[in-house]
């Protein structure tokens, strides 16, 4: 029986086996952020323990951070967590992308840009979006602040063997359709634990035709779907987006890892624990109406009416979404109309993401009564996006332009949605409170922001796209 | 940590899907550097109406669940963030056990690393649970030794929990201190593979 690529990645990683216990597998990168490691260097220092492998960490600060008046940290909680980061890398020896670095930015947004997210790794982080790195062929999944500090000592991690979930998006998508799109839909059709216990293998025709950046959205919200990790299987457009990152392999260490890194792949009679088929082509933008990731819709549809809904326990969950969203039932998706926009956070809000809202955005306005930011994922994202002069198209049309982090994604900083307030946001969680105490989210894909903007509510971008183009 | 082995303590229901690790320890309360006092923090926005005076519709403020230490939860319970700051709260908060068909898989590791139970176990049992714990205070006892779940000395279920696991809570030890004895393990993989 042939392996799927999970299987090859994990078993090239096993330190120690035995029977009636899980597996110890090996770390090839740690990444550190600051609100889910003081605890772990804490435990460290308590049991005099060192980092056995500082040069496999690497860490910055992006909960926390300001996006406005970035030195100035209002906060005196956030101050001393993001002090206490800078504290623990210098005493432990961790490379830090602190606030004032050019390469500061979303640890999972700086990860892949650095070039220190490969294929064929074994990638960790205290964050659940770690996913995102999937992206690259690699085994990349969030832990929590105990594992942060058992790798931090050990360089290894205890692990269960994860089950295997194919899925497979054929055909092509539409125009104005992208990744966000695709994991919403999936969500919405399948749920937000039907992934649990698995490593998900996202392939087929539409998956092959994404960028870099499109496929770290999809993997990106994996964990949404309750999986461990989402991954792709790399190939050439994985290894031109590595090539020349500073961190990633050098000349001729690059032409043979390239070749190591071919290797992974699921053989074609590889058995998986569960299969998914999608028809790409299918898929319509989609927009989230409750209040978990699998609440959501395609922009031409409707929120659902109670009696369609199954299971008392189900119904019950609906109904209280649709209170706290301030929804009603069989209510027009197009209808809603929201009064911030939020594009950014790890899973929308690197430079593609930025060019394709600027498309929808250009030459046009902000509408009234919207307020809406644009966070750049990283320092460098900024950087790019300001040398093909997109942040003059935001700030014409009445964007803010924002210093980068995660923002208003989980709002632990102090950009947060007013209670009541409707938000059309990039970001990947709409649970209650998310933006903000009483906020009401809504995920969407760039574009859909970019429209919900101008329009002051959710528009088919299918159609705007159209209008760009001609 | 101290081990578990048998534990007595009052349930509470919480009928609820999909509860997020966002409603059990809201983001403004993860700045802290401690491991401790999250426990005041719980379930904040559902606990507390907006003046911050408790929410007497909520579950944990009923009179009658004072002082419970049992959580019997829903479907994938403590899904999203991987904040450990969660189990931290509900261990602050008192609960030492939490029952639920099943649990986010972040989740369910923070809980065993900090000396939480969890018991993932039938639907059938847990709507039991939810009905016997409504009617009246309800008692359980918990056995890990065991693997079981009583009431006034009737087994009501046995549960499945990794034995690795299992002996890691009975004993309480530390899994950082256990790895550091592979140490020949670790430097021949890297050795090999590195």
């Amino acid at each position: 029986m042939g392996k799927t690529i999970i299987e090859k990645i994990w078993e090239k990683h096993i330190v120690h086996r035995e029977d009636g216990k899980p597996d110890l597998l090996y770390i090839d990168l740690h990444l550190v952020h600051e609100v889910t490691s003081p605890q772990a260097f804490s435990g460290l220092r308590m049991k005099n323990r060192s980092v056995r492998r500082p040069n496999l960490t690497f860490a910055t600060m992006d909960h926390n951070v300001p996006t406005t008046d970035r030195y100035r940290i209002e906060d005196p909680v956030a101050g001393l967590q993001m002090d206490t980061l800078r504290m623990n890398c210098q005493e432990f020896g961790v490379e830090l992308a602190d606030i004032h670095s050019p390469d500061q930015g979303i640890v999972h947004v700086i990860g892949p840009e650095l070039g220190l997210t490969q294929p064929g790794m074994t990638i960790v982080c205290g964050d659940s979006h770690t996913s995102t790195h999937g992206a690259f062929g690699a085994l990349a999944f969030g832990i929590g602040t105990s594992e942060v500090e058992h790798v931090l000592a050990t360089q290894t991690l205890w692990q269960t063997k994860p089950k295997t979930l194919k899925i497979q998006i054929d055909g092509e998508l539409q125009l104005g359709v992208g990744a966000k799109d695709v994991i919403l839909y999936v969500l919405s059709q399948y749920g937000v634990n039907f992934g649990s216990g698995h490593v998900i293998e996202f392939c087929g025709e539409a998956v092959r035709k994404m960028s870099m950046e499109e496929r770290m959205t999809l993997c990106n919200m994996s964990i949404e779907g309750g999986a461990k990790a989402g991954l792709v299987a790399p190939d050439e457009i994985t290894f031109s987006y590595l090539k020349g990152r500073r961190y990633a392999p050098k000349e001729e260490g690059f032409a043979s890892e390239e070749n190591r890194w071919k290797e992974l792949n699921s053989d074609d009679n590889a058995v998986y624990d569960k299969e998914i088929l999608i028809a790409g082509s299918h898929i319509a933008p989609m927009v989230s109406w409750g209040t978990n990731p699998s609440m959501t819709a395609p922009v031409t549809g409707k929120v659902p009416f109670l009696e369609d809904v199954e299971g008392e326990t189900e119904k019950r969950a609906v109904e209280r979404a649709l209170s706290y969203m301030g929804l009603q039932e069989g209510q027009r998706m197009r209808d809603i109309r929201v009064q911030k926009v939020f594009i950014g956070s790890c899973t929308n809000s690197r430079i593609e993401d930025l060019r394709t809202a600027a498309e929808i955005v250009r030459g046009r306005k902000v509408h009234d009564g919207v307020e809406a930011i644009v966070v750049p994922g990283s320092q460098s994202v900024k950087k790019q996006a300001e040398l093909e002069g997109l942040d003059q198209v935001f700030l014409q049309a009445g964007f803010e332009w924002r210093d980068s982090g995660c923002s208003m994604c989980l709002s632990m900083n102090a950009d947060i949605v007013p209670a009541g307030e409707h938000c059309a946001s990039t970001s990947n969680r709409n649970f209650e409170g998310r933006q903000g105490a009483g906020a009401r989210t809504h995920l969407v894909s760039p574009a859909m922001a970019a429209a919900a903007a101008v329009c002051g509510g959710f528009v088919d971008v299918r159609e705007l796209a159209a209008q760009t183009i001609s | 940590m101290s081990g578990i082995n048998v534990f007595t303590g009052k349930a509470v229901g919480m009928d609820r899907v999909n509860v997020d690790t966002d409603q059990i320890i809201p983001k403004q309360f993860l700045k802290r550097i401690e491991k401790t006092g999250f426990g005041q923090f719980l379930f904040y926005d559902w606990r507390f109406l907006k003046d911050g005076s408790p929410d007497p519709k909520f579950e944990l403020n009923l009179p009658e669940n004072e002082g419970a230490s049992i959580l019997v939860a829903n479907e994938n319970f403590g899904c999203g963030s991987s904040r450990e700051h969660a189990p931290w709260a509900l261990q602050d908060y008192g609960f030492k056990v939490i029952i639920a068909p099943s649990f986010a898989d972040i989740f369910y590791q923070n809980c065993l690393k900090n000396g939480v139970l969890p018991i993932a176990t039938d639907q059938f049992h847990v709507r039991r649970l939810f009905k016997k714990t409504k009617q009246q205070p309800c008692m359980l006892t918990v056995s890990l030794e065991e693997k079981t779940v009583k009431s006034e000395g009737n087994i009501l279920f046995s549960f499945d929990i990794h034995p690795h696991w299992r002996m890691m809570l009975m004993n309480g030890l530390d899994e950082i201190a256990l790895t550091m004895q592979l140490e020949d393990d670790i430097k021949k993989f890297e050795a090999v593979s590195r």
